[in-house]
């Protein structure tokens, strides 16, 4: 599992590798870079670093980059990742940004931008259906199982629904918030996500 | 006031807000940034805030380029790399202070971390849309872009298409008018 022997310039070249081959999201290629190819994590591991990666402020994929890194080489190998996922990346969205100001003064360009605008805002709206429809799966009221206590089983449906309305309620107040009324994400955040974990933490526990 | 200071602000505000982001990605600090950029200061319009994200969408790496873009539209190769530490350089040091012990003992799967979760994937979801909601109400395509972003995310949902391809429909339904 833990080769000492990878240090930071393999860091840097493999995470260099996967990034510029993240065309529309890089956590594929992480997969099949460090679980299959490299070897350096397990699916287990991978899974497990990845949910850690989500609970951790900024962006997953770096987070992750990091703690591979890190584990390999200490912090100059967190460092060596995340430089190699960011470099190549970040010559090229350079160009990119130097095309669109030499394109932006032409109309057809302007309107192409247009419609590309419009289906990003669509794929940031596809990975929150994803994330919401799998969070209402994981409170899906399940049948009750065979010979079960009928208390019981009554209990835990009751805990499921509640859990379940709390998280549609979660959900609802972050995109007003955020997004209608505006209140900036540090409020969010600082507001909902302590209620949110008092709720669940304490009061409907997971049965 | 002059223009390293003002860059300097702007680095200040993304470092805070990165440390913010949590369960969704860097892309949940869009809002405020587009407040701090194109309502406050004017330093971009709403269209070319909107269109820095659709590039940093078109390019391979993490989203977190956009803010890139956006640092580089303002103030060349040095907000460009000053606007990059600021958005990543926070967030990693506190992994790298977590990930010792997290290293040590594994994580993630405790009652706390558990609680933590659940109450994260519904608020990740709600600031994702609340997210989207803002670049495409700054984006200025109207309602046939509203349209267009809720095709895409049926299609993203529905398919495993890589999203590349969706951003450049897009690009095409602008360019001939569609949008």
């Amino acid at each position: 599992m833990q080769d000492a022997r990878v240090g930071c310039w393999a860091l840097f070249k493999v995470f260099s590798h996967m990034a510029i081959l993240g065309f529309g999201g890089v956590l594929p290629f992480a997969y099949r870079h460090l679980v299959e190819r490299t070897q350096w994590l397990t699916a287990a591991e991978f899974g497990q670093l990845l949910s850690i990666a989500q609970l951790l402020p900024g962006p997953t994929i770096c987070n992750l980059s990091v703690m591979v890194g890190q584990r390999y080489a200490g912090a100059a190998g967190g460092f060596s990742a995340l430089a190699g996922l960011l470099l190549g990346p970040f010559f090229i969205v350079i160009a990119l940004g130097a095309a669109y100001q030499g394109l932006a003064g032409h109309p057809l360009f302007v309107s192409a931008m247009r419609g590309m605008s419009a289906a990003a805002s669509g794929l940031i709206l596809a990975t929150a259906l994803k994330l919401a429809v799998g969070m209402l799966r994981s409170t899906a009221a399940k049948p009750a199982a065979q010979g079960e206590a009928s208390e019981l089983a009554v209990d835990v449906a009751r805990t499921l629904r509640w859990r379940r309305s709390t998280q549609i309620a979660l959900l609802v107040a972050a995109f007003i918030g955020l997004g209608v009324v505006k209140v900036g994400l540090i409020t969010v955040v600082a507001t909902l996500v302590p209620i949110g974990f008092l709720l669940f933490a304490f009061v409907w526990r997971k049965p | 006031m002059s223009d390293d200071v003002k860059l300097g602000g702007l680095a200040w505000h993304l470092a805070v807000l990165s440390l913010t982001a949590i369960g969704g990605g860097v892309v949940l600090v869009a809002p405020d940034v587009h407040h701090y950029v194109s309502v406050q200061n004017h330093w971009l319009t709403d269209e070319q805030f909107a269109s820095m994200y659709a590039l940093a969408q078109a390019a391979p790496g993490p989203n977190l380029l956009f803010v890139t873009l956006i640092g580089w539209m303002i103030k060349g190769w040095l907000g460009a790399v000053v606007v990059t530490l600021a958005a990543i350089v926070p967030s990693s040091c506190l992994v790298l202070a977590l990930g010792t012990v997290i290293n040590r003992h594994g994580g993630g799967e405790g009652r706390w971390a558990g609680a933590l979760r659940d109450a994260l994937a519904p608020l990740a979801a709600g600031m994702l849309a609340g997210a989207a909601w803002t670049f495409l109400s700054v984006a200025g395509a109207g309602w046939r872009g509203i349209v267009l972003a809720l095709a895409a995310a049926a299609a993203a949902y529905t398919t495993k298409l890589n999203p590349l391809w969706l951003i450049a429909l897009g690009a095409l339904a602008g360019a001939i008018g569609l949008v």
